[in-house]
């Protein structure tokens, strides 16, 4: 059996922004976009307009991760449509300007692709994050950057879930795509890790720039780990952790976790396995800014996409 | 060379979340206050969060670095509403593990950190003539094996020395690394757990009478701090870390290393004259 998959046209994307400093201790993307609102040599893409933007300053400035609540989390319709008063938070406030800036969201004039730049102190390496499994062009785009890195891996993590899916910064724009590369911690710059992110986001630039030029990119599969599940420390009543990520789970993204593998080490050193009916691909293991969003881990289910293929048409 | 009599440890003070996100300290110390064992063979011990709002929101600090409100004149620095949480904490430390310099203080004040820098297992003293600190350092290092343990000596005066362990006796810093900041790893904490275990034990066999023998260790002394190349308006770093110093702590650095790498690509190499070797936080 075949399934035809056609070459969908689609209009060229003009207007692209980059963000960093979403989270302000995330400083591959705060470093890199500074370096480009400085000098916008290396992201410049004939026909594109490319906008870097720090989107959260005042944490940024203080290299915290939020500070009144996460930015990466704000774009709620309610937060965006809310009434400007003096009592909002920071990045509530600050949601309403970007979404002014680069959106409306869902309208047409919102931006056509947001690349939005984070670090993980997870082994998740280079990952990019998707937030539907139908947008042909993020296919295509995925696609074309593990062709371009290969042998150096990458992986597609599509966060699609009714209820784990959240507002991004990045979600006002029309293509979202997330980059998430670690393991690097907080407040600190390491070259390697700065150098991965900096890369894809060329491949993405000329993606772009090929795309918006007329090539025809066919019709194509995308291996993604398909978000399903959160999992959260063991607490006490207090709210503390009363156990640790296993050292044989630490470090093991994107590998399996099959039920009955050690999952959690408790303080006096016994082990809590994995109960689950099935085997799950974890990610975002021990990321230290998801101890207070009560999430270890989260739990993913391999799945291989298909994109139709696409071709530019202009106005 | 005789062995020289030292008075027992008796009362030793073990101290966590003097850096609120630093997590490991953290955690040993709240599971040794939930245990609550206190009085043990031949040592008191006293467990302590140092700084619990900077622990309470996983900060390093509100304020003020606690860990270097601890010099002479900040713990005397006369206290108002403006002063600031740590040098308010740090005297409330100050009156509960020492006063500083006076016969009151704890024999031992241990003070348990973490660090972004792959530094292994350092143990941080302000002096390398504290018998009691480097016989301590000599345990540990023959006794772990899984990570490499070492001394760094900061070398300051007790007057000048700004950190919590300078407020006993004696004084040490058990430092542990590679760790994010804000998480806890199980290796990273297993590690600081033997680490303690190790000092409480060569603790009880000093109080009970055991002689150790005098010899030799290598530890390392500071000399200089090297800052990121900065923009002059901004202050903003120019550069990384060089690829190939990043992880190399207390690997040697000779003359024309690489030091750092800009952001055009440029590689800033090492000018000093003697080589040294290098922590990289």
């Amino acid at each position: 059996m075949t399934s035809l998959h056609s070459v969908v046209n689609l209009r060229d994307a003009r207007k692209v922004a980059i963000f960093g400093g979403t989270h302000g201790n995330e400083m591959s993307g705060v470093t890199l976009v500074n370096m480009w609102i400085n000098n916008g040599a290396e992201i410049q893409r004939s026909g594109l307009m490319i906008k870097p933007l720090i989107t959260n300053p005042r944490a940024v400035e203080k290299c915290t991760r939020y500070v009144d609540t996460d930015l990466n989390r704000a774009f709620t319709p309610d937060n965006l449509s809310a009434p400007r008063n003096e009592d909002m938070p920071y990045e509530v406030r600050r949601a309403q300007e970007i979404n002014q800036m680069f959106g409306p969201k869902g309208s047409p004039d919102a931006y056509d692709i947001i690349f939005d730049l984070h670090n993980t102190t997870s082994n998740m390496g280079s990952t990019l994050i998707l937030e539907s499994s139908k947008d042909d062009f993020n296919l295509q785009m995925v696609n074309f950057i593990k062709q371009a890195i290969a042998p150096t891996s990458c992986s597609v993590l599509l966060n699609e879930h009714p209820l784990l899916q959240y507002s991004t910064s990045r979600s006002i724009g029309k293509h979202p795509i997330g980059l998430e590369v670690g393991p690097q911690p907080q407040g600190v710059l390491r070259s390697n890790i700065f150098e991965s992110m900096r890369a894809i986001v060329k491949h993405a630039l000329d993606f772009i720039e090929l795309f918006n030029g007329g090539m025809e990119f066919q019709p194509c599969m995308v291996d993604v780990y398909r978000v399903s599940e959160k999992m959260d420390y063991p607490r006490d009543k207090n709210g503390n952790i009363t156990a640790m990520v296993h050292p044989n789970l630490q470090d093991g993204d994107w590998k399996p976790l099959n039920p009955g593998d050690p999952m959690f080490q408790t303080f006096d050193g016994s082990t809590i396995n994995y109960e689950g009916g099935s085997t799950v691909y974890p990610t975002f293991i021990n990321e230290a800014a998801y101890y207070e969003k009560q999430q270890a881990f989260v739990m993913t289910k391999r799945e291989t996409l298909t994109a139709n293929g696409i071709k530019a048409y202009k106005i | 060379m005789d062995p020289v009599s030292l008075p027992a440890l008796s009362c030793v003070a073990l101290c966590g979340g003097t850096h609120g996100n630093e997590l490991s300290g953290v955690c040993l110390v709240r599971e040794q206050q939930r245990k609550k064992e206190e009085e043990t063979e031949h040592v008191t011990l006293v467990t302590v969060m140092s700084n619990p709002r900077a622990v309470q929101e996983c900060r390093r600090y509100i304020e003020k670095d606690l860990n270097r409100c601890f010099t002479a004149a900040i713990l005397s620095t006369p206290v108002s509403d403006r002063t600031p949480y740590e040098i308010v904490r740090a005297q409330e430390l100050n009156a509960l593990l020492g006063p500083k310099g006076s016969d009151g203080a704890m024999d031992l004040v241990c003070d348990l950190h973490n660090t972004t820098a792959n530094m292994g297992l350092c143990l941080i003293s302000n002096s390398d003539c504290d018998w009691i600190c480097m016989h301590i350092y000599k345990h540990l290092q023959t006794n772990i094996s899984s990570i490499p343990v070492r001394l760094l000596n900061l070398y300051t005066s007790p007057d000048e020395s700004s950190n919590l362990a300078s407020v006993g006796k004696h004084g040490l810093s058990i430092e542990i690394g590679p760790q994010p900041h804000g998480l806890v790893r199980a290796d990273v904490l297993s590690t600081m757990k033997k680490g303690v275990q190790l000092m409480l034990e060569w603790i009880r066999l000093f109080n009970s009478g055991t002689v150790f023998e005098g010899g030799e260790v290598e530890v390392h002394t500071v000399v200089k701090c090297i800052d990121f190349p900065r923009d002059p308006e901004t202050h903003d770093i120019t550069a990384v870390i060089h690829p190939q110093l990043q992880d190399q702590d207390f690997c040697l650095l000779r003359q024309g290393d690489p030091l750092f790498l800009s952001f055009s690509g440029e590689t800033e190499v090492y000018r000093g004259g003697a080589p040294l070797s290098s922590l990289c936080e």
